[in-house]
């Protein structure tokens, strides 16, 4: 409660400097528009149908994209974690690949799918599965092995070890993953969608520069901000308080 | 209590058999030998003691018995049949517990139930009765960390109580409990063998612990471990920590014990001597 007050007042603060700094008119208007023109661009954004298109196409995107690497990163961060050689060879590669910006897979995207979709979820996945295999492979390597052993030891073995123990086991740290996987992919989304041009919020944004439209700008440049925001408070705040719930504050990470 | 002061008839047939075990570990430094020639005999129902200074492998001793390790050399028989494997019918308690900190303290109780594949009814109940031995009913829907040291003990107990195996491995199950708890716990575990009669081997550096609860204390020695002697307990159950004949038995157990804990000091000290 006291910290949606503070929230609260802070942006109200903001806000409030804003409208003042835009009053005393100290660069035109095309350059710095007033919160009510903002809010204006918001507002028809959402009546006309555009954002919402934008918003919706983007969603769609990263709904595939994530998901894809989500099921990629955790597969192969647990093959990683399972396997010395993959540790030597993979393990690796992957780390290396992490210092890569997202943005880079995009010429390579392109050559190999062209201007379709597959290109931009290839992006999205490049940009975010490697921090979520990077986790699991950290959350599988701290996991006890007084746990496996207690596990092998109550008469789990094989698959039912690695569901019953091993992945709950790993849980903190994959979460951990997945929320900076969240991250990663939505960034590369818009990054990519403003280059390569096609609905998106990304490409709204580019529009707003086009048109030169500042306000459009800022308001596209909140709505992914508040998309980010909300999934994050939404989803993962959520299983990160049940997580601190079940395995106490200092076990969980 | 009466079934305490009963001591185990001569003829019971023997549990676990070790012959000539040996256990070795590859280290950087060479192989190590943990465990060597170890040849032991538990009858069913038999609660042994094993006391060791730390390093003699009496961790290693217990993981061999339950089938977590396999040994260099030699044999284990349980039953007759050859140990290759974890088994149900032996369960270890871990020093450090190994609780499942995802789950609540009856899913804990629950989980080699499940394993086994009994079903869900017959699980919770199963559970919710091993929960009632180790006075912890109050605390099902609890969670691992929300439980003092003590309690994740009967935890750790009622877990493996649950899926009824006929051999407790116990590897120095107390060592981290004040004394208080650690006086209680040896109460409940000594009033849970006599009521379940499960063979009970229990691994532990403390000599008064062994010698309070145990019908026999097996004395290992420094690395490598070999069994140095062996102690027949006749003092009548139930036993009191205080009580005078039980600290004269530990007396005569830990002058044997102080021998084998001298010699990693005297080894170190030769060891300086010679540089």
């Amino acid at each position: 409660m006291k910290r949606t007050i503070r929230q609260l007042a802070f942006y109200l603060w903001l806000v409030a400097v804003w409208q003042i700094l835009s009053e005393l008119k100290l660069w035109p208007p095309y350059l710095f528009p007033t919160p009510q023109s903002v809010w204006e661009s918001l507002r028809v954004g959402f009546s006309d149908q555009t954002f919402l298109t934008g918003l919706s196409v983007s969603m769609k995107r990263i709904a595939i994209g994530y998901g894809l690497s989500v099921l990629f990163g955790i597969s192969l961060g647990f093959l990683i974690a399972a396997s010395e050689f993959l540790q030597h060879t993979l393990g690796g590669l992957v780390l290396s690949l992490q210092s890569l910006p997202s943005l880079c897979w995009l010429p390579l995207a392109v050559l190999w799918f062209g201007l379709t979709e597959k290109a931009i979820l290839f992006v999205v996945l490049m940009g975010s599965v490697l921090a979520v295999t990077i986790n699991t492979e950290i959350g599988v390597k701290h996991v006890p092995k007084i746990c496996l052993m207690a596990g092998r030891n109550l008469g789990a073995n094989g698959i039912r070890l690695f569901r019953y123990v091993l992945l709950p086991a790993s849980l903190p740290h994959l979460l951990a993953g997945l929320k900076q996987g969240w991250a990663f992919a939505w960034r590369s989304l818009i990054s990519g969608e403003m280059i390569f041009v096609s609905l998106g919020l990304g490409h709204l944004l580019m529009m707003g520069r086009d048109l030169n439209d500042m306000s459009q700008v800022l308001a596209v440049m909140a709505l992914i901000m508040a998309v980010g925001q909300l999934v994050d408070r939404l989803v993962f705040e959520q299983l990160e308080k049940r997580v601190r719930r079940t395995w106490g504050v200092a076990s969980a990470l | 209590m009466s079934s305490l002061t009963q001591t185990a008839p001569a003829t019971v047939k023997c549990k676990l058999r070790l012959e000539g075990v040996t256990r070795c570990f590859k280290t950087s430094r060479g192989t190590l030998s943990a465990l060597e020639g170890i040849n032991l005999e538990i009858r069913e129902g038999e609660f042994l003691c094993v006391v060791g200074p730390s390093g003699c492998g009496k961790s290693t001793l217990l993981n061999l018995m339950a089938g977590l390790d396999r040994p260099t050399a030699g044999e284990i028989w349980m039953d007759g049949r050859r140990v290759e494997a974890p088994g149900r019918d032996r369960i270890v308690i871990f020093q450090e517990l190994g609780l499942f900190p995802w789950l609540t303290v009856l899913e804990n109780v629950e989980f080699g139930l499940r394993m086994n594949g009994v079903g869900r009814k017959e699980r919770r109940a199963r559970a919710q009765h091993y929960l009632r031995l180790v006075h912890l009913s109050r605390f099902e829907t609890s969670y691992i960390h929300q439980l003092s040291g003590g309690m994740k003990q009967r935890v750790a107990l009622a877990r493996s109580l649950a899926t009824e195996p006929d051999v407790l491995l116990m590897d120095e199950p107390f060592a981290a409990l004040d004394a208080q708890t650690r006086d209680l716990l040896h109460e409940e575990l000594e009033r849970i063998w006599a009521e379940t009669r499960k063979t009970i081997i229990f691994v532990t550096h403390n000599v008064r612990e062994a010698v309070r609860l145990g019908d026999r204390v097996v004395l290992l020695t420094f690395r490598p471990g070999r069994i140095k002697s062996e102690f027949v307990m006749t003092l009548p159950r139930p036993r009191h920590l205080e009580d005078p004949d039980l600290a004269l038995t530990a007396r005569e157990v830990l002058a044997q014990l102080r021998e084998e804990i001298t010699k990693p000091v005297e080894k170190e000290y030769n060891h300086e001597e010679n540089h």
